[in-house]
Protein backbone atom coordinates (compact mmCIF):
# COMPACT_ATOMS: atom_id res chain seq x y z
CA UNK A 1 0.00 0.00 0.00
CA UNK A 2 1.72 3.36 -0.91
CA UNK A 3 1.62 5.87 1.59
CA UNK A 4 -1.40 8.68 1.38
CA UNK A 5 -0.33 12.00 0.38
CA UNK A 6 -3.77 13.32 1.25
CA UNK A 7 -3.44 12.73 5.34
CA UNK A 8 -6.13 14.75 6.37
CA UNK A 9 -8.60 13.50 4.17
CA UNK A 10 -7.69 10.02 4.75
CA UNK A 11 -9.58 10.68 8.51
CA UNK A 12 -11.91 12.58 7.23
CA UNK A 13 -12.85 9.40 4.70
CA UNK A 14 -11.92 6.93 8.52
CA UNK A 15 -14.59 9.09 10.49
CA UNK A 16 -17.12 8.70 7.74
CA UNK A 17 -16.56 4.86 8.30
CA UNK A 18 -16.30 4.84 11.72
CA UNK A 19 -19.84 7.01 12.16
CA UNK A 20 -21.70 5.41 9.66
CA UNK A 21 -20.40 2.42 11.74
CA UNK A 22 -21.87 4.03 14.85
CA UNK A 23 -25.48 4.91 12.96
CA UNK A 24 -25.59 0.74 12.53
CA UNK A 25 -25.17 -0.05 16.18
CA UNK A 26 -27.52 2.35 17.20
CA UNK A 27 -30.10 1.18 14.54
CA UNK A 28 -29.48 -2.49 15.71
CA UNK A 29 -30.02 -1.42 19.32
CA UNK A 30 -33.31 0.36 18.85
CA UNK A 31 -34.53 -2.77 16.92
CA UNK A 32 -33.81 -5.52 19.58
CA UNK A 33 -35.14 -3.29 22.13
CA UNK A 34 -38.43 -2.80 19.93
CA UNK A 35 -39.14 -6.37 19.77
CA UNK A 36 -38.20 -7.18 23.57
CA UNK A 37 -40.50 -4.56 24.51
CA UNK A 38 -43.04 -6.08 22.05
CA UNK A 39 -42.70 -9.15 24.20
CA UNK A 40 -42.94 -7.37 27.29
CA UNK A 41 -45.73 -4.86 25.92
CA UNK A 42 -43.51 -2.21 27.52
CA UNK A 43 -45.03 0.84 26.98
CA UNK A 44 -42.27 2.64 28.31
CA UNK A 45 -39.70 1.60 25.85
CA UNK A 46 -41.89 2.00 22.82
CA UNK A 47 -41.85 5.65 23.70
CA UNK A 48 -38.53 5.92 24.46
CA UNK A 49 -37.91 4.09 20.56
CA UNK A 50 -40.45 6.44 19.10
CA UNK A 51 -38.52 9.82 20.53
CA UNK A 52 -35.04 7.97 19.99
CA UNK A 53 -35.69 7.57 16.64
CA UNK A 54 -34.95 11.42 16.28
CA UNK A 55 -31.17 10.24 17.23
CA UNK A 56 -30.95 8.30 14.73
CA UNK A 57 -31.94 10.43 12.27
CA UNK A 58 -30.04 13.71 13.28
CA UNK A 59 -26.59 11.00 13.10
CA UNK A 60 -27.91 10.13 9.60
CA UNK A 61 -27.99 14.02 8.41
CA UNK A 62 -25.03 14.83 9.76
CA UNK A 63 -22.97 11.64 7.66
CA UNK A 64 -24.70 12.99 4.82
CA UNK A 65 -23.64 16.56 5.09
CA UNK A 66 -20.26 15.22 5.95
CA UNK A 67 -20.55 12.90 2.69
CA UNK A 68 -21.27 16.66 0.60
CA UNK A 69 -18.40 18.16 2.47
CA UNK A 70 -16.13 15.89 1.41
CA UNK A 71 -17.07 15.84 -2.29
CA UNK A 72 -17.17 19.47 -3.01
CA UNK A 73 -13.84 20.32 -1.20
CA UNK A 74 -11.83 17.24 -1.76
CA UNK A 75 -13.09 16.07 -5.11
CA UNK A 76 -12.55 12.28 -4.33
CA UNK A 77 -11.79 9.83 -7.47
CA UNK A 78 -12.06 6.70 -7.90
CA UNK A 79 -12.45 4.04 -4.37
CA UNK A 80 -12.90 7.11 -2.46
CA UNK A 81 -15.40 8.35 -4.75
CA UNK A 82 -16.99 5.12 -4.46
CA UNK A 83 -16.77 4.98 -0.68
CA UNK A 84 -18.73 8.09 0.12
CA UNK A 85 -21.07 7.42 -2.57
CA UNK A 86 -21.86 4.25 -0.71
CA UNK A 87 -21.78 5.74 2.52
CA UNK A 88 -24.74 7.83 1.70
CA UNK A 89 -27.02 5.27 0.37
CA UNK A 90 -25.76 3.14 3.16
CA UNK A 91 -26.78 5.49 5.93
CA UNK A 92 -30.30 6.03 4.29
CA UNK A 93 -31.00 2.55 4.34
CA UNK A 94 -29.69 2.15 8.25
CA UNK A 95 -32.03 5.39 8.73
CA UNK A 96 -35.02 3.98 7.37
CA UNK A 97 -33.84 0.32 9.33
CA UNK A 98 -34.17 2.97 12.11
CA UNK A 99 -37.22 3.36 11.18
CA UNK A 100 -38.66 0.11 11.06
CA UNK A 101 -37.84 -0.10 15.06
CA UNK A 102 -40.10 2.76 15.64
CA UNK A 103 -42.85 1.73 14.12
CA UNK A 104 -42.62 -1.59 15.75
CA UNK A 105 -43.01 1.25 19.16
CA UNK A 106 -45.49 2.74 17.57
CA UNK A 107 -47.74 -1.11 17.34
CA UNK A 108 -47.02 -1.42 20.92
CA UNK A 109 -48.51 1.30 22.12
CA UNK A 110 -51.22 0.79 19.50
CA UNK A 111 -51.64 -3.34 20.84
CA UNK A 112 -51.37 -1.99 24.74
CA UNK A 113 -50.74 -3.44 27.34
CA UNK A 114 -53.18 -6.40 27.24
CA UNK A 115 -51.40 -9.72 26.73
CA UNK A 116 -50.28 -10.83 23.22
CA UNK A 117 -52.95 -13.23 20.91
CA UNK A 118 -50.06 -15.86 21.56
CA UNK A 119 -46.52 -16.29 22.58
CA UNK A 120 -44.17 -14.52 20.15
CA UNK A 121 -41.12 -16.99 18.86
CA UNK A 122 -40.96 -16.39 15.43
CA UNK A 123 -41.21 -12.53 15.34
CA UNK A 124 -37.60 -12.88 17.79
CA UNK A 125 -36.36 -14.64 15.52
CA UNK A 126 -36.96 -12.71 13.18
CA UNK A 127 -35.13 -9.63 14.40
CA UNK A 128 -32.36 -12.01 15.88
CA UNK A 129 -31.58 -13.19 12.11
CA UNK A 130 -31.84 -9.42 10.92
CA UNK A 131 -29.30 -8.41 13.65
CA UNK A 132 -27.27 -10.59 13.09
CA UNK A 133 -27.09 -9.79 9.18
CA UNK A 134 -26.77 -5.95 9.99
CA UNK A 135 -24.10 -6.38 12.37
CA UNK A 136 -21.90 -9.14 9.80
CA UNK A 137 -22.86 -7.03 7.00
CA UNK A 138 -21.29 -3.78 9.20
CA UNK A 139 -17.89 -5.93 10.11
CA UNK A 140 -17.87 -6.11 5.90
CA UNK A 141 -18.38 -2.87 5.46
CA UNK A 142 -15.41 -1.93 8.00
CA UNK A 143 -13.45 -4.45 6.30
CA UNK A 144 -14.38 -4.08 2.45
CA UNK A 145 -15.10 -7.79 2.85
CA UNK A 146 -16.79 -8.56 -0.61
CA UNK A 147 -16.87 -12.36 -0.05
CA UNK A 148 -19.01 -11.42 3.09
CA UNK A 149 -21.32 -9.41 1.79
CA UNK A 150 -21.87 -11.93 -0.97
CA UNK A 151 -23.04 -14.48 1.42
CA UNK A 152 -25.01 -12.63 3.79
CA UNK A 153 -28.03 -11.94 1.72
CA UNK A 154 -28.40 -15.91 1.63
CA UNK A 155 -29.94 -15.13 4.94
CA UNK A 156 -32.32 -13.33 4.02
CA UNK A 157 -34.60 -16.46 2.80
CA UNK A 158 -34.50 -17.42 6.45
CA UNK A 159 -36.29 -14.19 7.15
CA UNK A 160 -38.81 -14.48 4.61
CA UNK A 161 -39.19 -17.83 5.24
CA UNK A 162 -40.46 -16.87 9.02
CA UNK A 163 -42.11 -13.89 7.87
CA UNK A 164 -44.56 -16.23 5.85
CA UNK A 165 -44.90 -18.30 8.61
CA UNK A 166 -45.86 -15.34 10.85
CA UNK A 167 -48.53 -14.59 8.05
CA UNK A 168 -50.11 -17.98 7.38
CA UNK A 169 -50.37 -18.31 11.69
CA UNK A 170 -51.80 -14.55 12.17
CA UNK A 171 -54.23 -15.51 8.85
CA UNK A 172 -55.41 -18.87 10.47
CA UNK A 173 -56.48 -16.47 13.83
CA UNK A 174 -58.46 -14.08 11.86
CA UNK A 175 -60.11 -17.17 10.38
CA UNK A 176 -60.72 -18.74 13.53
CA UNK A 177 -62.00 -15.73 15.21
CA UNK A 178 -62.52 -12.51 12.96
CA UNK A 179 -62.97 -10.10 15.79
CA UNK A 180 -59.26 -10.05 15.73
CA UNK A 181 -58.51 -8.99 12.64
CA UNK A 182 -56.61 -5.79 14.25
CA UNK A 183 -54.86 -7.63 16.58
CA UNK A 184 -53.42 -9.93 14.94
CA UNK A 185 -52.74 -7.30 12.19
CA UNK A 186 -50.62 -5.24 14.48
CA UNK A 187 -48.74 -8.24 15.01
CA UNK A 188 -47.81 -8.89 11.08
CA UNK A 189 -46.83 -5.25 10.81
CA UNK A 190 -44.15 -5.76 13.39
CA UNK A 191 -43.07 -9.19 11.33
CA UNK A 192 -43.41 -6.82 8.15
CA UNK A 193 -41.37 -4.66 9.72
CA UNK A 194 -38.39 -7.21 10.36
CA UNK A 195 -38.75 -8.20 6.98
CA UNK A 196 -37.85 -5.18 5.79
CA UNK A 197 -35.23 -4.71 7.37
CA UNK A 198 -33.65 -7.59 6.19
CA UNK A 199 -33.75 -6.63 3.02
CA UNK A 200 -32.42 -3.59 3.13
CA UNK A 201 -29.21 -5.42 5.00
CA UNK A 202 -28.75 -7.19 1.69
CA UNK A 203 -29.21 -3.48 0.16
CA UNK A 204 -26.30 -2.55 2.19
CA UNK A 205 -24.10 -5.34 1.09
CA UNK A 206 -24.71 -4.60 -2.74
CA UNK A 207 -23.32 -1.18 -1.47
CA UNK A 208 -20.14 -2.74 -0.19
CA UNK A 209 -19.47 -5.00 -3.15
CA UNK A 210 -20.01 -1.71 -5.46
CA UNK A 211 -17.33 0.42 -2.71
CA UNK A 212 -14.51 -2.13 -3.38
CA UNK A 213 -15.31 -3.68 -6.92
CA UNK A 214 -17.20 -0.35 -8.73
CA UNK A 215 -19.47 -3.64 -9.62
CA UNK A 216 -23.32 -2.55 -9.42
CA UNK A 217 -25.06 -5.77 -8.72
CA UNK A 218 -28.26 -6.52 -7.16
CA UNK A 219 -29.44 -9.95 -5.21
CA UNK A 220 -32.39 -11.46 -6.57
CA UNK A 221 -33.63 -13.23 -3.40
CA UNK A 222 -36.61 -15.22 -4.74
CA UNK B 1 6.83 3.63 -29.41
CA UNK B 2 9.59 4.66 -27.08
CA UNK B 3 11.02 8.02 -27.01
CA UNK B 4 14.76 8.47 -26.53
CA UNK B 5 16.85 11.90 -25.44
CA UNK B 6 20.36 10.44 -25.97
CA UNK B 7 20.55 7.52 -24.39
CA UNK B 8 17.83 7.91 -22.33
CA UNK B 9 14.51 6.71 -22.50
CA UNK B 10 12.14 8.75 -21.45
CA UNK B 11 9.53 6.65 -22.30
CA UNK B 12 8.57 3.12 -23.22
CA UNK B 13 5.92 0.86 -24.74
CA UNK B 14 3.45 3.85 -25.31
CA UNK B 15 0.71 2.20 -27.63
CA UNK B 16 -2.62 4.05 -27.99
CA UNK B 17 -5.61 4.82 -30.12
CA UNK B 18 -6.54 8.28 -30.16
CA UNK B 19 -9.91 8.63 -31.24
CA UNK B 20 -11.57 10.91 -33.36
CA UNK B 21 -13.45 13.96 -32.79
CA UNK B 22 -12.97 13.39 -28.49
CA UNK B 23 -11.12 14.82 -26.42
CA UNK B 24 -8.04 12.80 -24.85
CA UNK B 25 -6.44 13.68 -21.95
CA UNK B 26 -2.83 12.87 -20.62
CA UNK B 27 -2.09 12.43 -16.89
CA UNK B 28 0.22 11.29 -14.60
CA UNK B 29 3.19 12.62 -12.32
CA UNK B 30 6.02 15.02 -13.50
CA UNK B 31 8.87 13.44 -15.18
CA UNK B 32 6.32 10.82 -16.34
CA UNK B 33 6.78 11.71 -19.92
CA UNK B 34 3.34 13.43 -20.74
CA UNK B 35 4.64 16.24 -22.65
CA UNK B 36 7.29 14.67 -24.99
CA UNK B 37 4.53 12.05 -25.76
CA UNK B 38 2.58 14.62 -26.91
CA UNK B 39 5.04 16.64 -28.95
CA UNK B 40 5.78 13.27 -30.57
CA UNK B 41 2.21 13.79 -32.14
CA UNK B 42 3.59 16.47 -34.42
CA UNK B 43 7.47 16.07 -34.42
CA UNK B 44 7.41 18.71 -32.23
CA UNK B 45 10.39 16.74 -30.42
CA UNK B 46 12.33 17.25 -34.14
CA UNK B 47 13.14 20.56 -32.89
CA UNK B 48 15.29 18.92 -30.08
CA UNK B 49 18.45 17.56 -31.36
CA UNK B 50 19.31 14.35 -28.62
CA UNK B 51 15.57 13.61 -29.20
CA UNK B 52 14.61 10.37 -31.31
CA UNK B 53 11.65 8.16 -31.51
CA UNK B 54 11.09 4.01 -32.19
CA UNK B 55 8.09 3.37 -33.62
CA UNK B 56 5.70 5.19 -35.18
CA UNK B 57 2.97 7.40 -34.87
CA UNK B 58 0.07 6.70 -37.55
CA UNK B 59 -2.53 9.69 -39.05
CA UNK B 60 -4.91 8.78 -41.29
CA UNK B 61 -2.60 5.24 -41.49
CA UNK B 62 0.47 6.83 -42.35
CA UNK B 63 3.45 7.12 -40.11
CA UNK B 64 4.14 10.78 -39.75
CA UNK B 65 8.13 10.10 -39.42
CA UNK B 66 8.08 8.73 -42.56
CA UNK B 67 11.07 10.27 -44.97
CA UNK B 68 8.72 11.28 -47.05
CA UNK B 69 6.90 13.26 -44.92
CA UNK B 70 6.73 17.19 -44.55
CA UNK B 71 7.35 17.73 -41.15
CA UNK B 72 5.42 21.58 -41.66
CA UNK B 73 2.92 19.63 -43.15
CA UNK B 74 2.08 17.34 -40.10
CA UNK B 75 2.35 20.50 -37.91
CA UNK B 76 -0.16 22.41 -40.25
CA UNK B 77 -2.56 19.51 -39.96
CA UNK B 78 -2.10 18.48 -36.24
CA UNK B 79 -1.66 22.40 -34.37
CA UNK B 80 -0.25 22.96 -31.19
CA UNK B 81 -1.38 24.97 -27.56
CA UNK B 82 0.90 25.82 -25.35
CA UNK B 83 1.12 26.09 -21.45
CA UNK B 84 2.00 29.41 -21.90
CA UNK B 85 -0.10 31.97 -24.23
CA UNK B 86 2.53 33.01 -26.64
CA UNK B 87 0.95 35.50 -29.33
CA UNK B 88 3.44 37.04 -31.60
CA UNK B 89 4.06 40.57 -31.05
CA UNK B 90 1.90 41.80 -33.59
CA UNK B 91 -1.90 42.85 -33.96
CA UNK B 92 -4.75 40.33 -33.44
CA UNK B 93 -5.58 40.23 -37.06
CA UNK B 94 -1.64 39.56 -37.94
CA UNK B 95 -2.11 36.91 -35.23
CA UNK B 96 -4.41 34.67 -36.85
CA UNK B 97 -3.48 35.82 -40.30
CA UNK B 98 -0.27 34.86 -40.41
CA UNK B 99 -0.47 31.12 -40.19
CA UNK B 100 -2.78 31.16 -43.05
CA UNK B 101 -1.25 33.89 -45.11
CA UNK B 102 2.41 31.53 -45.28
CA UNK B 103 0.40 28.83 -45.97
CA UNK B 104 -0.83 30.51 -49.58
CA UNK B 105 -4.05 31.43 -48.48
CA UNK B 106 -5.93 33.17 -51.26
CA UNK B 107 -9.53 33.62 -49.69
CA UNK B 108 -11.20 36.35 -48.03
CA UNK B 109 -8.94 36.72 -45.11
CA UNK B 110 -10.97 39.36 -42.73
CA UNK B 111 -13.78 36.12 -43.19
CA UNK B 112 -11.48 33.72 -42.26
CA UNK B 113 -10.15 35.83 -39.02
CA UNK B 114 -13.38 36.26 -37.72
CA UNK B 115 -13.99 32.71 -38.24
CA UNK B 116 -11.70 31.38 -35.93
CA UNK B 117 -11.65 34.66 -33.88
CA UNK B 118 -15.83 33.04 -33.45
CA UNK B 119 -14.37 29.51 -33.13
CA UNK B 120 -12.41 30.10 -30.54
CA UNK B 121 -14.77 32.29 -28.62
CA UNK B 122 -12.74 35.86 -28.60
CA UNK B 123 -15.25 37.56 -31.82
CA UNK B 124 -17.18 39.83 -29.26
CA UNK B 125 -14.76 40.59 -27.16
CA UNK B 126 -11.58 41.63 -29.90
CA UNK B 127 -13.66 42.49 -32.63
CA UNK B 128 -13.56 46.75 -32.39
CA UNK B 129 -10.01 46.51 -31.84
CA UNK B 130 -8.11 43.73 -34.24
CA UNK B 131 -6.03 45.74 -35.23
CA UNK B 132 -4.24 46.60 -31.74
CA UNK B 133 -1.61 44.60 -30.45
CA UNK B 134 -2.14 41.09 -29.04
CA UNK B 135 -0.24 41.64 -26.08
CA UNK B 136 -2.31 43.75 -24.72
CA UNK B 137 -4.86 41.33 -23.81
CA UNK B 138 -5.53 39.29 -20.69
CA UNK B 139 -3.90 35.67 -20.37
CA UNK B 140 -7.27 34.39 -20.51
CA UNK B 141 -8.03 36.45 -23.93
CA UNK B 142 -4.32 35.61 -25.15
CA UNK B 143 -4.58 31.53 -24.81
CA UNK B 144 -8.25 32.12 -26.90
CA UNK B 145 -5.85 33.94 -29.67
CA UNK B 146 -3.56 31.31 -29.86
CA UNK B 147 -6.35 29.10 -30.22
CA UNK B 148 -7.79 30.87 -32.22
CA UNK B 149 -4.21 30.94 -34.59
CA UNK B 150 -4.06 27.32 -34.26
CA UNK B 151 -7.46 26.81 -35.91
CA UNK B 152 -7.19 29.26 -38.50
CA UNK B 153 -4.50 27.24 -40.67
CA UNK B 154 -7.51 24.44 -40.18
CA UNK B 155 -5.79 21.38 -38.78
CA UNK B 156 -7.31 18.12 -38.08
CA UNK B 157 -6.41 17.76 -34.42
CA UNK B 158 -5.30 20.09 -32.30
CA UNK B 159 -2.40 19.30 -29.26
CA UNK B 160 -2.53 21.48 -26.28
CA UNK B 161 0.38 21.35 -23.57
CA UNK B 162 -1.01 22.67 -20.26
CA UNK B 163 -3.36 24.97 -21.74
CA UNK B 164 -5.19 26.69 -18.81
CA UNK B 165 -2.28 26.22 -16.17
CA UNK B 166 -1.39 29.69 -16.72
CA UNK B 167 -5.08 30.96 -16.04
CA UNK B 168 -6.77 31.96 -13.40
CA UNK B 169 -10.21 30.49 -12.81
CA UNK B 170 -12.46 31.89 -14.97
CA UNK B 171 -10.42 31.86 -18.16
CA UNK B 172 -9.77 28.36 -17.09
CA UNK B 173 -13.36 27.51 -16.95
CA UNK B 174 -13.95 29.26 -20.40
CA UNK B 175 -10.82 27.37 -22.26
CA UNK B 176 -12.37 23.96 -21.47
CA UNK B 177 -15.95 25.09 -22.47
CA UNK B 178 -13.75 25.77 -25.73
CA UNK B 179 -12.42 22.85 -25.89
CA UNK B 180 -15.28 20.98 -25.51
CA UNK B 181 -17.56 22.97 -28.52
CA UNK B 182 -13.97 22.36 -30.80
CA UNK B 183 -13.82 18.42 -30.19
CA UNK B 184 -17.14 18.37 -32.27
CA UNK B 185 -15.10 19.47 -35.07
CA UNK B 186 -11.19 18.49 -34.26
CA UNK B 187 -9.52 15.79 -32.25
CA UNK B 188 -7.94 17.63 -28.95
CA UNK B 189 -5.29 15.93 -27.17
CA UNK B 190 -4.39 17.71 -24.03
CA UNK B 191 -1.68 17.03 -21.37
CA UNK B 192 -2.70 18.68 -17.51
CA UNK B 193 -1.84 18.49 -14.51
CA UNK B 194 -5.10 19.38 -13.28
CA UNK B 195 -6.95 16.17 -12.48
CA UNK B 196 -10.37 17.33 -11.97
CA UNK B 197 -9.99 19.15 -15.25
CA UNK B 198 -9.31 15.94 -17.13
CA UNK B 199 -12.02 14.63 -15.19
CA UNK B 200 -14.16 17.25 -16.22
CA UNK B 201 -13.77 17.82 -19.99
CA UNK B 202 -11.99 14.75 -21.48
CA UNK B 203 -13.59 11.39 -22.86
CA UNK B 204 -10.54 9.33 -22.86
CA UNK B 205 -7.86 9.46 -20.52
CA UNK B 206 -4.25 8.27 -20.69
CA UNK B 207 -2.76 7.66 -17.43
CA UNK B 208 1.24 7.72 -17.64
CA UNK B 209 3.58 7.15 -15.09
CA UNK B 210 7.21 6.80 -14.88
CA UNK B 211 9.28 3.82 -13.43
CA UNK B 212 12.32 2.77 -11.09
CA UNK B 213 14.70 3.60 -14.66
CA UNK B 214 13.26 7.36 -14.94
CA UNK B 215 11.19 5.69 -17.84
CA UNK B 216 8.19 7.22 -18.37
CA UNK B 217 5.20 4.33 -20.02
CA UNK B 218 1.44 4.39 -20.26
CA UNK B 219 -0.24 2.28 -17.40
CA UNK B 220 -3.52 2.68 -18.79
CA UNK B 221 -5.49 4.07 -21.25
CA UNK B 222 -10.09 4.09 -20.95
CA UNK B 223 -12.90 6.02 -21.08
CA UNK B 224 -12.37 8.71 -18.31
CA UNK B 225 -15.73 7.90 -16.57
CA UNK B 226 -13.98 4.47 -16.10
CA UNK B 227 -10.20 6.14 -15.00
CA UNK B 228 -12.34 8.16 -12.24
CA UNK B 229 -14.62 6.14 -10.85
CA UNK B 230 -13.42 2.96 -11.25
CA UNK B 231 -9.92 2.27 -12.62
CA UNK B 232 -8.73 -0.72 -13.79
CA UNK B 233 -4.69 -0.55 -12.58
CA UNK B 234 -4.00 -0.06 -9.20
CA UNK B 235 -1.07 2.20 -9.89
CA UNK B 236 -4.05 4.77 -11.31
CA UNK B 237 -6.23 4.21 -8.52
CA UNK B 238 -3.26 5.21 -6.11
CA UNK B 239 -2.49 8.38 -8.17
CA UNK B 240 -5.42 9.48 -8.50
CA UNK B 241 -6.70 8.99 -5.15
CA UNK B 242 -3.53 10.70 -3.93
CA UNK B 243 -1.57 7.72 -3.00
CA UNK B 244 2.26 7.01 -4.03
CA UNK B 245 4.46 3.99 -3.84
Amino acid sequence: MGQLLRTSFARELETLQTDTLMLGSMVIQALKESVEALRQRDMETARRLIKEDEVINRKRFEIEADCLRLIATQQPMAGNLRLIAAVLEISTELERIGDYAKGIGRIILLIGPEALLKPLVDIPRMCEIATNMLQQALDAFLNQDVEAARTIPLQDDEVDALYNQVHRDLIALILEDPSLIDRTNYLLWAAHNLERAADRVTNICERIIFTVTGEFIEFDMN
Amino acid sequence: MHIYYGDFCAVRDVDMKVPTNKITAIIGPSGCGKSTVLRCFNRMNDLISSARIEGRVLFQGQNIYDADVDPVEVRRRIGMVFQKPNPFPKTIYENVAWGTRINGFRGDMDEMVERALRSAALWEEVKDKLQQSALGLSGGQQQRLCIARAIAVEPEIILMDEPASALDPIATLRIEDLMKELSEKYTIIVVTHNMQQAARISDFTAFFSVDDRRNGNLIEFDDTEKIFTNPGQKRTEDYITGRFG
